[in-house]
């Protein structure tokens, strides 16, 4: 399903939502990356299970966040069950707007002394 | 691993198949990495994962599919409307059948352990069902050993004075015992004691729920309120709870028997209702056998008063009159032949409505989704349109549900209203889910094992051979199912036709009655009894445009027993049926007031005093049986323990009712009898005949009957022409609802036809295109039209004739002696069919005739 509409009618993001963006802002993944990239860069935090991580994908694709490329890597490092996810500027928008969401909040929380930093 | 597969099958198909294989990648690899204790972790974490996302997987799904429902829908609003339409029939008919089906046959009595509970009746020839005596219950009670308990009733409405304005009650007398037998409780207050119905004790009474509320507003307060029935004192000890409707719903209050002795002196005084608790264990066939063996004993010992009186035992929840059943029968089974017609209809109609998405389909197809995606898309639209029909089935049940009320036998001891409750809800819910699967899974099955890409060619014609054979069985079975329920709606129709007919041997015309029953032992003394009927008929006669006025004892209809024994030249009494006759004490005038025909002799008279010879009137059925071709004029007989003289014959009239065959009827002179003999038997009931409207007399009447006696009640204040309607109550109800039933079915399968046909015709456009350009007359088309449809009715008449047959049979009961197999119906039935059929036909045919050969030929 392509994507229309302003990137704010999806927002807020589901958490895995956003960390997959994250995840697939750099490269493409294919699923058990995106999932290891998560993990680590959440400290061990956020484990996605694979039924929630391919639910996710499944509405990402839908609401034309991501896309699944065709592109692969070198044979001797592929596998081919795998299938590889790559962020949509669709997505790249949704991220940045809910990126933008986030800050605000965390500013508004600051100016209330609700975090640490510039009041 | 094989574990995991497994568990993956609880995601929905599609998701599987995009995703199964990388999750099981991804779940292989974490499995890889974890030992000992942390696997158990891992499954653990795993399965509530599967069983998390699956389900949100599905809702996913269904939430797409309700989206897409309801686009679809939206866009063909006709379609949705029909099919909602059409569900709404066939779940409304069902449930509304279903709640009075279970409220009277299914649902078990409100009382503890009702499979136990039987009532007994004592058995004589001709009469499979009589009450008891007083002293043969005693008797039986105390000889019988498989029952744990056994309680006796009968029903005497008594005058209540002193509470505003004189009220007859119904008041129902038991035994102490007997509503702890039934295992109910008072709501407020306790039950009667031993100590309550010895003779002699004082009186003490239970208010039903309802006349707590009307009389009392329901002040718990009434404990211990002393209120003066038949002018005795009775103390009030409690109030029962709402649904406690025993005997029958019309009873208000119950006193305790308080028999004395001289009550079991009379072994022939049939009044008594008996119910027993049979011992657990106990089968209601050794019940039987043993109070067979009881009988049997009290033959010997009682050879004259017990001669063939035999028992017999029924449960109590049987306590319902086969007819009663079959009626209840009857109309669930039409009900179900209307769902079956509606499932069908609704089948073909989304058949129909497939073949015309084959190509919607095959695009959907195309672009990835699979056979099962597919059939769940059109599953969801079918169990959402069905969802949707049920909803307003079960709305539909709610407001016609309260009018079946008249099919609900007055003879069991429930409420008059079946209510819609959770069962029925229950019940409508999965008459709902299956009525959607069943006319849903098919056509979704169908059509999506057809949506391949030979769908997307223009101009394929889809659907072969099969299917339309398909759609004509359904259409088939449509007309089957509808000429069933027409002929059983005909059959029935013209059996109460025929007893509406019947004569019931009085003019109802014009009519007024109501009840003053005078109480005792106030008005024990006959003389006193005389006055007060002179004084009302006196003052009635004298009201303009009153042409007659009389008392009897009992009218006829209303109450069917009242029969005694005849005996001719001193031979022993004998209760059975061939030696009884109907006995009424009337005062003079009261053949003019009902329209009895008096054939020979005279009426009754005022001089026919207690000091002159016994005399009676007696019906020419009387005559009949004891002297065939003679004058019965001055002839004696014994009866009521006098001997008396015909002095009149008049006409029979049906005082069982009109369905009923009655015994002969004798009338005796009101004055005739003891003070405080026969009481039970006094009249009660005036009957004026008026030429203006009868219903107006009622506040001059009133007027009469408060001047003899400011304390007199009058009560069951009817027109003989209402008594007489009563008679067919149930069965016009149930006629109606049929009737109404076999309409529904009968224009749906009318549409049947015609969706069928239009189908048909625009699917054949091409090649009617072509025969008309080869030189086709019109008339040729239509006819070709015609047979299609002709034959479709003709296989489902045919097939439908010979099930209404079986039907008929299997109601002859309710027929009143017309044939199952009565030509007329069956001719008119078929009649109907056929003009059905011409009229499913008419515009298919018309549009088959103005196909453009031209247009038609060039979409090729």
């Amino acid at each position: 399903m392509p994507a229309d509409g302003p990137p704010d009618e999806l927002l807020p993001l589901p958490p895995s939502t956003f960390h997959i963006l994250l995840a697939l802002a750099d490269e493409d993944r294919h699923g058990y990356a995106i999932i290891q990239d998560v993990a680590a860069r959440t400290g061990g935090a956020l484990r996605l299970s694979a039924g929630t991580l391919y639910r996710s994908i499944q509405r990402m694709l839908e609401q034309g966040l991501i896309v699944e490329t065709q592109e692969r890597p070198a044979p001797e490092l592929d596998d081919e069950r795998r299938r590889y996810y790559r962020i949509a500027p669709f997505g790249t928008a949704v991220a940045r707007a809910e990126a933008r969401r986030l800050t605000q909040l965390v500013d508004m929380a600051r100016a209330r002394g609700l975090a640490p930093g510039r009041a | 691993m094989r574990a995991y597969r497994a568990a993956l099958h609880l995601y929905p198909a599609s998701f599987r198949a995009e995703y199964g294989e990388e999750m099981r990648a991804v779940f292989a690899r974490r499995r890889r990495d974890a030992s000992g204790a942390a696997v158990a972790a891992l499954w653990a974490v795993t399965l509530a994962d599967i069983l998390r996302n699956a389900a949100a997987a599905h809702w996913d799904i269904l939430r797409q599919d309700l989206r897409y429902t309801a686009r679809c829908l939206l866009r063909s609003p006709g379609f949705a409307l029909t099919a909602i339409l059409v569900t709404a029939l066939g779940v409304g008919a069902n449930t509304a059948a279903f709640s009075v089906t279970d409220f009277v046959l299914i649902r078990p009595l409100p009382f503890a352990a009702p499979e136990r509970l039987v009532k007994l009746w004592e058995r004589l020839p001709g009469y499979a069902r009589m009450e008891l005596s007083p002293a043969n219950y005693r008797d039986w009670k105390r000889m019988s050993t498989a029952v744990e308990g056994m309680g006796a009733f009968y029903d005497r409405a008594v005058n209540l004075v002193g509470q505003g304005d004189p009220e007859r009650l119904e008041r129902t007398a038991v035994t102490a015992d007997l509503l702890a037998m039934l295992g109910v409780r008072p709501l407020i207050g306790r039950l009667f004691t031993a100590a309550d119905d010895r003779a002699g004790a004082p009186g003490t009474l239970l208010l039903s729920y309802g006349l707590w509320q009307s009389l009392f507003g329901g002040d718990t307060g009434v404990l211990g309120r002393r209120v003066i029935l038949d002018n005795e004192p009775f103390i009030i000890i409690g109030a029962m709870p709402p649904d406690f409707h025993f005997p029958s719903r019309e009873a208000e209050i119950w006193t305790p028997t308080r028999w004395q002795e001289q009550d079991f002196a009379e072994r022939g005084d049939n009044y008594l209702n008996v119910v027993a608790r049979l011992r657990p264990g106990i089968s209601l066939e050794q019940a039987r056998a043993e109070m067979n063996v009881v009988a049997a004993r009290l033959e010997r010992q009682y050879p004259k008063e017990n001669k063939d009186t035999g028992a017999s035992v029924v449960r109590l929840s049987d306590e319902l009159s086969e007819q009663s059943r079959l009626l209840l029968v009857a109309l669930g089974g039409a009900a179900l032949c209307v769902l079956l017609i509606a499932c069908a209809n609704l089948a073909n109609l989304l058949l129909a409505r497939a073949l015309s998405r084959q190509r919607e389909l095959a695009v959907r197809a195309a672009m990835g989704a699979g056979r099962e995606r597919l059939a769940r898309q059109l599953v969801t639209e079918s169990l959402v349109l069905a969802a949707l029909g049920g909803l307003f089935g079960v709305a539909a049940a709610v407001v016609i549900v309260p009018l079946l009320g008249r099919l609900v036998p007055g003879s069991l001891p429930i409420a008059q209203t079946p209510s819609v409750d959770v069962r029925v809800l229950i019940f409508a819910a999965l008459l709902t889910g299956l009525t959607g699967l069943g006319f849903g899974v098919v056509p979704a099955l169908r059509a999506s094992g057809n949506a391949d890409l030979g769908g997307l060619r223009e101009g394929a014609r889809a659907g072969g051979g099969r299917k339309e054979r398909l759609r004509s069985a359904l259409v088939i079975a449509e007309v089957t199912a509808s000429v069933v329920l027409l002929v059983s709606a005909g059959l029935l129709m013209r059996a109460l036709w025929r007893i509406e007919a019947t004569d019931p041997g009085f003019r109802p015309g014009g009519v007024l009655t109501l009840c003053t029953a005078l109480p005792m032992p106030r008005y024990e003394a006959t003389a006193r009894r005389a006055e007060f009927y002179s004084r009302v008929l006196a003052d009635a006669r004298a009201l303009p445009g009153v042409s007659a006025a009389a008392y009897i004892s009992f009218l006829p209809m209303v109450m069917r027993g009242g029969i005694w024994p005849v005996s001719i030249g001193g031979e022993p009494e004998n209760r059975t049926e061939a030696h009884t006759a109907s006995m009424r004490f009337v005062t003079p005038g009261f053949f003019a007031a009902m329209g009895i025909p008096l054939h020979r002799g005279r009426d009754v008279s005022d001089s026919d005093t207690i000091d002159r010879a016994f005399a009676a009137v007696v019906s020419e059925s009387f005559v009949r049986r004891y002297w065939p071709d003679q004058d019965p004029l001055g002839r004696h007989f014994q009866f009521a323990t006098h001997d008396r003289s015909v002095v009149g014959v008049v006409g029979d009239i049906r005082v069982r009712g009109l369905e009923r065959s009655s015994e002969p009827q004798v009338y005796l002179p009101y004055k005739q009898v003891q003070d405080g003999w026969f009481s039970f038997y006094s009249p009660q009931d005036l009957v004026v005949r008026s030429s203006a409207n009868a219903e107006a007399l009622l506040p001059a009447l009133r007027r009469i009957i408060r001047g003899a006696d400011p304390e007199q009640p009058v009560s069951d204040v009817r027109t003989l022409a209402q008594i007489v309607e009563e008679q067919t109550a149930s069965r016009s109800t149930q006629v109606r609802v049929l009737g109404a039933f076999a309409a529904i079915a009968f224009l749906l399968a009318g549409v049947g036809i015609h969706g069928l046909l239009s189908f048909a015709v625009s699917r054949r456009a091409q090649e009617i295109g072509v025969r008309v350009a080869l030189g086709a007359q019109s008339s040729t088309i239509v006819k070709m039209i015609l047979r299609q449809g002709m034959w479709l009715a003709a296989v489902g008449v045919l097939l439908g004739v010979s099930l209404a047959y079986a039907a008929g049979r299997a109601m002859q009961a309710l027929l009143a002696g017309v044939q199952p197999g009565d030509a007329l119906t069956f001719l008119a039935v078929a009649c109907l069919c056929v003009l059905m059929t011409i009229l499913g036909c008419l515009f298919p045919a018309l549009r088959a005739v103005r196909i453009d050969p031209i247009t038609a030929i060039r979409t090729e």
